[in-house]
């Protein structure tokens, strides 16, 4: 068979048309999960908070975060009576085995929990060069890490400090809302440990979760709010000495 | 005029070298949401859960979750305490949950410490049950001295 110019000509763009959808692959499909009708946050009351360390503990079972990192931990700060602004904060091993009791006398002393704030407008996706990190249309900040090269530029650029590189694939990790859990219909590993209901997931885009009553009647702040990032992790009871 | 033919000839070569490079290199789902790739969601999602959820938990065990219900621990959801048991869930039979130690369990919650909120129950567990293990007198599931019948 001979194939003329003409017909090479029309052949071509055909088999780029193929191509093109070779490439493009099957998506998967999530059939009982629209993107857009989720806006995810999460809820938590420092004043429920008894820093027992489950949330650490079963994010690492949940997300195999490498031993030494953390994708939450909990920090513990003691502020004496008349400094504010300098809290002695500890957090051993990211409270995965709980604190030892506080040898400070005096002042008060309280648990916060830690993790990715989920901005709306975060500075690490912006800096990402690569496009390897972004917040998704339902409002979670992730990590593709097929494309993360490495450069650490939005662990840095995070000012909650909630990222680091894993040591093992060398990309940038963090709390990912554990999105494998909220797009089935769970909640996340953190929020199913706690014993005290101290944290709680929150779709702020559903009209009948508690979190929008709960927002209304509390005295709710996020961390750094100056900086514009449009946190979705809602502090309840939070000491102004939090940073 | 035929200089400029030539140039523009590779020109359109060249051009038509980079869509072709780009088409290869960039992936399909790239730019589906935003400036990055779409795949990379559905890739996360299909992680497997640790976790099978207190909801998982109650369709088989509604025995216990009807005695947690009525003490103190009511609001405690069952892997808190028992771990994550999303294997266990799936598949009853063969995964059973690890005998859980008391003695390690209770005062990760109830040992004193001055951070915890001043109303949370809480003891000084040496001076509390002089080494005796906690359900010798507390039920677990519903942990007020009395109010549990079976362990």
């Amino acid at each position: 068979m001979k194939i003329t110019r003409r017909q090479l000509l029309i052949l071509l763009p055909a088999a780029a048309v193929a191509w093109d959808a070779v490439l493009a692959g099957t998506p998967e499909a999530s059939p009982n999960y629209t993107l857009t009708e989720h806006w995810w946050g999460m809820l938590v009351d420092i004043s429920k908070c008894i820093g027992c360390g489950n949330c650490v503990r079963a994010c690492v079972t949940e997300n195999d975060v490498p031993e030494g990192y953390f994708r939450t931990w909990i920090e513990r700060y003691h502020v004496s009576d008349y400094d504010l602004v300098n809290p002695v904060v500890d957090s051993p091993d990211g409270g995965k085995d709980g604190f030892p009791p506080i040898l400070e006398p005096g002042g008060k002393n309280f648990f916060v929990p830690k993790m990715c704030n989920h901005c709306a407008d975060s500075p690490c996706t912006q800096v990402c060069p690569v496009g390897a990190t972004f917040i998704t249309p339902d409002g979670v900040v992730l990590v593709d890490k097929k494309y993360c090269i490495g450069c650490r530029y939005c662990i840095q650029a995070c000012p909650y400090g909630c990222r680091f590189l894993n040591p093992k694939t060398q990309t940038a990790e963090k709390c990912t809302l554990c999105y494998h859990r909220i797009t089935k219909g769970l909640t996340t590993a953190c929020c199913e440990a706690c014993p005290t209901g101290a944290r709680q997931l929150a779709d702020l885009k559903n009209p009948s979760d508690p979190i929008h009553a709960f927002l209304r009647t509390h005295n709710v702040q996020v961390l750094k709010p100056y900086m514009a990032t449009g946190a979705k992790l809602f502090y309840n009871d939070l000491d102004g000495s939090v940073r | 005029m035929e200089h400029l033919i030539r140039l523009a000839v590779v020109m359109a070569i060249a051009l038509t070298a980079f869509m072709i490079l780009r088409a290869a290199v960039v992936p399909r789902s790239f730019g589906q949401y935003g400036y990055y790739r779409g795949l990379a969601l559905a890739e996360i999602a299909s992680r497997p859960i640790a976790f099978a959820g207190h909801v998982n938990c109650e369709t088989c065990h509604s025995d216990v979750v009807a005695l947690k219900n009525e003490g103190k621990h009511a609001g405690v959801n069952c892997e808190a305490c028992h771990g994550a048991l999303a294997k266990h869930a799936e598949d009853p039979g063969t995964l059973q949950p690890p005998k859980l130690d008391t003695a390690v369990l209770c005062v990760r919650c109830h040992e004193v410490n001055g951070a915890r909120p001043r109303d949370f129950p809480q003891i000084v567990a040496k001076e509390h049950s002089t080494g005796l293990p906690c359900e010798t007198c507390h039920q677990p599931h519903s942990p007020v001295i009395g109010a549990g019948a079976k362990p």
